[in-house]
């Protein structure tokens, strides 16, 4: 059996990551928007590390490890370099109405809180809060997404998303390794496209802004 | 172990896989595109023996009467586009779109793209599903952006983001159906297991089920692009080299329905669990009656073609969520035939857009007088995709009409207009292009269209008489939906 106290450890970290994801969400430097982000990654592996302790899942080390080397230390790096190489490290990203963004927001977590609690009764307590602090993360990325223009920050909020994927994969017990391995993998993955991708938009518009893309629309709108 | 089954499951996987790799390598342009052939050729050989000798399912890979259907289809038509590939690649070297390099990388992302989608519909386990699922969209991410002009860009772009979206809706979904399992089944491997799942789902917590279902048809819904998840399709179709756009709409978004399937068989296992036919019946009619009315508005050929992709799939989401032994036969066919059609559709507009050098509606008229064998290919798809008689759409169209005219009148007549509106725009597209004077740009056709009239004769034979054979082994599969 869990003790409370290692019950609310986990929550501490699981609720950290959704305050985490809100400090993403009013970032306007990209700067300051990947080091939030390396933030997000280390409460995530925290997180995990702690599930591993607590659930004596041994395997979920691995997850925990490759959260923290991968998303808080390479990518946050790597997107560094790549901002500074473009240029734009200096750049004020305008958030479309700071405070509207987190209304909506605290709106989303209050939705995630609501819609998860009443059915997951017979999760257990642990999988339980989990669960509704992961959908909270995930909805605060995809608003994420959605609000912000540039295509480092939409990566920012798709890696956030899978950071909250991570913990409620984690917060289900004793779910197969094979997932694991598989958020890890298409992490990679997500990453080579998103590194091709950077490249690519880089050569043809010198330029990162998804708003510029608009302009190149097939057909009317 | 050496169970014949089991080796040709092992092979159908490998095969793809290895000729990935090996496609990677291979320097020369000509080989590989044969090579990329004779692959799929292996494949779909796989595929058919596979129907004959079953092996037992394990934890991680099933054959059943269900994905049987999918991966004889997949494979045929992998194989066909890859002969068509061939010749439509080989225009695009010399005309400079494609480098070689690039073309090894296309060669290879195109057996990725097979592996990913075999491995989908053999999956056993929710989660190897989900990973296989995306890998197929990662690659075609990549391939849709291969001509790397800005509006590919874009399109990729799009494509991936929404793509990711759907990617952490429908693995969200997933952890909650394994929870709702573990509480049943146990930890481990098999409350990921989809034969498990279904045997036991009827204890599941429908609460979390209900949630599970949403969060899928949301995040897999997106890949078969349904109303208002269809924004990558348009975009991701008409950019991308056109080889990929069959491939997407002959069967990405099948084996994205696929997976709704499987959870739907879940949730109607559940008698206390929300049924799920009604949420796919909305989003199907939503679909169908959305792009029917989009496709008038269409000056580019191939976005033309995606919006009737979004069309049909609605259409067969549609039939699958009205459910019945009638309805499922009928979306269970009218897929396949869709599949068959549209993938023959974009194997003429391939080679138009290569003869006439432009997609635009407007630029490209006359084409029967012009180019008779591909004008009038074209002709017979596009009579075939609006579904007039004799062609197998016009039956599986009827039969979803009414059988839905029996129990739900109105969703009958809504769905019957937008047939008929859909017809409309397609006719009218089609007299523009391909009749009248021909004008502009025309190059010699120098096509194979052998697998353009190998499509059009099924489609056409299945119109006027279907092999008792498979009309048994469909309707046993529909039965096994319901």
């Amino acid at each position: 059996m869990i003790s409370p106290v290692a019950l609310d450890v986990a929550h501490l970290f699981a609720g950290g990551l959704v305050l985490v994801s809100f400090m993403l969400l009013y970032q306007d430097r990209i700067t300051g928007l990947i080091n939030i982000f390396a933030l997000h990654a280390l409460v995530v592996s925290l997180s995990v590390a702690w599930q591993a302790y607590i659930q004596q899942a041994p395997h979920l080390y691995i997850t925990a490890a490759i959260a923290l080397i991968v998303k808080a230390i390479v990518i946050p790096f790597v997107l560094h370099r790549i901002i500074v190489r473009l240029g734009i490290h200096r750049t004020i990203e305008p958030v479309v109405g700071i405070g509207l963004t987190m209304l909506a927001g605290i709106g989303l977590v209050a939705l995630a809180i609501m819609v998860m609690l009443p059915i997951t009764t017979q999760a257990g307590t642990l999988a339980r809060e989990d669960l509704a602090f992961a959908l909270s993360v995930i909805l605060l990325g995809l608003l994420m997404m959605i609000s912000r223009r540039n295509a480092v920050s939409q990566v920012i909020g798709f890696m956030s998303i899978e950071n909250g994927l991570i913990l409620a994969a984690t917060g289900a017990k004793g779910m197969p390794l094979v997932v694991e391995i598989s958020i890890a993998f298409s992490i990679l993955i997500a990453l080579i496209v998103i590194g091709i991708f950077l490249f690519r938009i880089r050569e043809r518009f010198e330029t990162v802004d998804i708003h510029l893309l608009h302009e190149h629309r097939g057909e009317q709108p | 172990m050496t169970e014949p089954g089991a080796l040709v499951l092992g092979a159908i996987l490998l095969i793809p896989a290895l000729g990935a790799a090996l496609l990677a390598f291979l320097q020369d342009d000509r080989a590989s595109a044969w090579l990329n052939a004779l692959v799929s050729f292996l494949t779909f050989i796989c595929a058919l023996i596979l129907l004959h000798e079953r092996p037992a399912p394990g934890h991680f890979l099933i054959v059943d009467d269900l994905n049987a259907v999918f991966i004889v289809l997949s494979t045929l038509v992998g194989f066909t586009t890859s002969v068509f590939s061939g010749s439509y690649i080989a225009h695009e070297l010399e005309s400079g779109r494609l480098t070689h390099a690039y073309l090894r990388f296309y060669h290879s992302m195109y057996q990725t793209l097979m592996f990913g989608m075999n491995l989908a519909l053999l999956s056993n386990n929710v989660g190897l599903m989900w990973v296989a699922v995306e890998l197929a969209t990662l690659t075609t991410v990549l391939m849709v952006g291969i001509y790397r002009t800005p509006a590919a860009l874009e399109a990729a772009w799009k494509y991936f983001l929404l793509g990711s979206v759907g990617i952490a809706l429908a693995l969200f979904g997933t952890i909650l159906v394994y929870l709702a399992a573990r509480a049943v089944v146990g930890e481990g491997l098999d409350a990921m297991a989809w034969s498990v799942l279904v045997q036991n789902a009827r204890h599941f917590d429908p609460a979390l089920l209900n949630l599970a279902f949403v969060f899928l048809l949301l995040g897999y819904g997106t890949k078969v692009g349904l109303v208002p998840l269809h924004a990558w399709l348009p975009d991701a179709h008409a950019e991308g080299p056109t080889p990929i756009s069959a491939v997407l709409s002959g069967l990405l978004l099948n084996v994205a329905l696929f997976a709704v399937l499987r959870f739907k068989s879940i949730m109607s296992a559940n008698p206390a669990a929300l049924a799920p036919g009604p949420l796919m019946v909305s989003l199907g009619l939503l679909s169908v009656v959305f792009a029917s009315f989009m496709l008038y508005r269409r000056q580019d050929i191939k976005r033309m073609f995606a919006y009737s992709s979004i069309e049909h799939m609605g259409i067969i989401t549609f039939a699958f969520g009205m459910g019945g032994t009638l309805a499922n036969f009928a979306g269970l066919l009218h897929m396949t035939l869709h599949s068959l059609t549209k993938s023959a559709i974009f194997f003429c507009v391939g080679h138009i857009a290569q003869v006439k050098g432009t997609q635009r509606i407007a630029e490209i008229r006359g084409l029967t007088v012009s180019h008779p064998v591909l004008g009038w290919s074209l002709v017979l798809g596009v009579v075939a995709i609006a579904g007039l008689p004799p062609t197998g759409i016009f039956m599986t169209e009827f039969l979803i009409v009414t059988s839905t005219f029996a129990r739900e009148p109105v969703l009958a007549i809504v769905l019957g207009m937008s047939l008929l509106v859909a017809f409309g725009a397609l006719l009218l597209r089609l007299n523009g292009l391909a009749f009248g004077d021909p004008d502009g740009r025309s190059d010699p056709a120098k096509a194979s269209l052998l697998p353009v009239a190998l499509h059009l004769a099924l489609v056409l034979v299945a119109g006027i008489w279907l092999p008792p054979a498979v009309v048994a082994w469909f309707q046993h599969v529909a039965a096994l939906l319901n």
